[in-house]
């Protein structure tokens, strides 16, 4: 892009070829989000933590229980779904600062994505089936 | 203290053990008899205790070292010596945290 974009010789002026290519004004929402998950996580802390507590010692029975009434569901909810996030966007900023291979990036990006959707789908789901007694 | 590379590593270790979250998650839910019996015996056995045991602490270490990153995110803490406070505090805070709850877990039952 950049190398058809700025051929050696342009009539285009600096100003010009970055024009509308700068802040789209959505360059810190991951930044933004990370901060909003990280705190919900600090707030769901104890209460995870006393979740995981009551299911010490446990049985399966028990466990179903626990985990599917509903203050305790949705409790792990908020907690699964903000550390997906948190993980899925703190993993893209440590691929992105380390690995510079640009088809390797991409694909490690894309994993990252599928690994962070497929641990969230799968525990959401598990604690849906809980709390729906099934 | 160039502590920000532990907060990248405990973050790399929560990462890959939301598979065991949703391992614990996925077997309580299942209809099959062994499969919540399986998670039991892995983290009850001493592999699996020590690998829990790193779990709580990469957690709390991490959160501890997170809120130091909302500080400077509001903007104070940026003194050498707060820096230097804030850092310790997260180091010592995450160790005391996580032998606190391992100890209360034991407590209330967690020896099976």
């Amino acid at each position: 892009m950049s190398a058809t974009d700025t051929p050696r010789r342009s009539m285009r002026t600096p100003l010009g070829r970055v024009r509308n290519l700068g802040a789209a004004h959505s360059g810190t929402s991951d930044f933004w989000r990370q901060r909003i998950t990280g705190v919900a996580m600090t707030l769901l802390m104890i209460p995870v933590i006393v979740v995981v507590m009551m299911l010490l010692g446990s049985n399966q029975a028990g466990a179903k229980l626990i985990l599917g009434s509903l203050p305790i569901a949705v409790i792990m909810l908020l907690f699964i779904i903000a550390s997906a996030w948190h993980m899925k966007i703190g993993m893209q900023v440590i691929i992105e600062d380390y690995v510079h291979n640009e088809k390797l990036k991409l694909v490690s990006i894309m994993l990252n994505n599928f690994f962070s959707i497929a641990v969230a789908l799968a525990s959401t789901y598990a604690i849906l089936k809980l709390a729906s007694g099934v | 203290m160039a502590l920000s590379i532990v907060h990248r590593a405990t973050g790399i270790a929560l990462y890959v053990g939301t598979l065991l979250l949703a391992w614990w998650l996925i077997a309580a839910a299942s209809n099959s008899a062994g499969a919540y019996a399986n998670v039991q015996a892995f983290t009850g056995s001493i592999i699996g205790r020590l690998i829990v045991f790193g779990y709580t602490w990469a957690l709390m270490h991490h959160m501890l070292s997170g809120i130091r990153h909302f500080v400077w995110d509001l903007g104070f803490g940026f003194k050498a010596n707060e820096r230097e406070a804030l850092t310790w505090a997260a180091l010592i805070g995450g160790i005391v945290l996580t032998i606190l709850i391992w100890i209360i877990a034991y407590a209330i039952g967690g020896v099976r």
